[in-house]
């Protein structure tokens, strides 16, 4: 199919739209990457996804999804020819399933909720809590991994995505002196993470850490500064 | 091998529901067992020591939670009887999708019409309730189900709360058969399945609950 049939609507910054961007490129489809501009919503993209109005969405031919572990898994479908991303065995794709729902709803909340704790106390629990969470996804690395590489085994699949796509947010909290992993703490993340990172189909989506901690300040200088009459 | 289900649960939650009737619906048997939620039992915090929730359903030992994530176990472990994802990828990313809407949307809204502290609460929650149910039922348009001509992923994410209509109407002031005719129309339907009549509790006994559950959490 041509490139022109397959579209990403999204923003570099987005964890959420690395995430399908990763997934094509391990199946190896080409795909054209439409720039939402920041602050402002495309008629395209209110079209593409009434419900939410969110990136990213994927435009396949004449077809739309939203909401990117949905999108990530009819990739997975759709292109069944190319290297698998969820697992094959149905207890392990739950398991898969259940940590990227962890992931999504429990821990980057924690991780997004460090720079919005107000106080030293507030901070220190958010804190705590994201460090609980990676200790648990410490675990559930080794348990997945089985000795491999990544979450999905030799190569990267659902999981290493889920998570994968947060590591430029999480190395941007880090630039603030808090170390989230480490080899002492999390020798099995830490070592997954660069992994994760040099992998081809990563490396060209993944943000440089100083280009998003700009874009991290921008974000919270504007969402401080008062609303515009 | 025969396989071993046990399915850990609690008779009103809507999400225990979606697992029974997946069961239900595909033949499977299984062992219910009912937790006590104010004293969870050693095999729910062993079996689901991240969440400690219910449902929680082991399979041979091995235990699964969330309940969506749970119906597509089930799903994808019997694919032979009674398919509830359609099989083509844009089909099942629709369901997925849908499934998941329900999952932010309904029981947050359901949950806070029930228990609201004060009028302004209870508002917002009606407001937001009849929103999702009319987003959802523009979805399900003119098909018999979310799923087409049989039930399918979403009918079973999102029948579950039709148990607790009477407990939302009452405590939220609404009619939902007014505002939203045609997803009544469409749970009528799906009762009318024996494995959705067997799964779903009665909507009196569920109103009954939350009349308990609101004297306990203290709202008026």
């Amino acid at each position: 199919m041509a490139e022109s049939d397959v579209k990403i609507l999204g923003g570099w910054p987005s964890p959420f739209v690395m995430r399908p961007r990763i997934a094509l490129n391990i199946k190896s489809v080409g795909y054209e990457f439409l720039e939402e501009k920041f602050g402002v919503k495309s008629d395209l993209l209110i079209k593409s996804n009434p419900v939410y109005k969110k990136i990213p969405v994927l435009i396949h031919g004449d077809k739309t999804i939203c909401e990117s572990l949905v999108i990530v898994q009819y990739i997975d479908e759709a292109w069944s020819s190319g290297p698998s991303i969820l697992p094959s065995d149905t207890y392990d794709r739950a398991t898969a399933r259940f940590w990227a729902a962890y992931i999504d709803d429990k821990w980057f909340p924690a991780l997004s909720g460090i720079p919005k704790a107000q106080g030293e106390e507030a901070k220190a629990e958010a804190v705590k809590q994201l460090l609980s969470g990676t200790a648990l996804l410490e675990e559930a690395f080794h348990k997945c991994s089985k000795g491999k590489a990544f979450f999905g085994g030799d190569s990267i699949g659902y999981l290493d995505i889920a998570l994968g796509s947060f590591l430029g947010w999480l190395r941007v909290t880090e630039l603030n002196g808090l170390t989230i992993l480490d080899a002492e703490m999390t020798p099995g993340l830490a070592g997954w993470a660069e992994n994760f990172c040099a992998d081809s189909a990563v490396k060209e989506v993944m943000p440089e850490t100083r280009k998003l901690a700009e874009f991290a300040k921008m974000l919270f200088t504007k969402m401080r500064a008062p609303p515009s009459t | 091998m025969a396989d071993e289900i046990t399915l850990l649960d609690f008779w009103p939650s809507p999400f225990g529901m979606r697992v029974r009737l997946a069961l239900t619906l595909k033949g499977i048997d299984y062992i219910y067992k009912e937790e006590n939620l104010q004293q969870k039992s050693d095999l729910l915090l062993k079996s689901n020591p991240i969440h400690k929730k219910i449902p929680t359903m082991i399979h041979n030992g091995n235990p699964i939670s969330e309940s969506l994530i749970m119906v597509q176990y089930i799903d994808e472990t019997w694919p032979k009887s009674s398919s509830l994802l359609p099989s083509d990828p844009y089909g099942r990313s629709q369901s997925r999708f849908w499934a998941d809407y329900v999952d932010k949307k309904v029981y947050d809204c359901g949950r806070r019409t029930c228990f609201a502290k004060s009028p302004e609460e209870g508002d917002a929650a009606v407001k937001e309730l009849l929103e999702c149910l009319k987003v959802v039922e523009c979805e399900l348009g003119e098909k018999l189900y979310f799923g087409g001509e049989n039930l399918g992923y979403v009918d079973v994410a999102l029948v579950p709360f039709y148990s607790w209509f009477y407990a939302y109407e009452s405590f939220g002031g609404l009619s939902i058969r007014d505002e939203c005719p045609k997803i009544v129309a469409w749970a009528k339907r799906c009762l009318e399945n024996e494995s959705v009549a067997k799964s779903l509790p009665d909507q009196q006994k569920i109103y009954e609950f939350v009349v308990t559950m609101r004297k306990k959490f203290g709202v008026e």
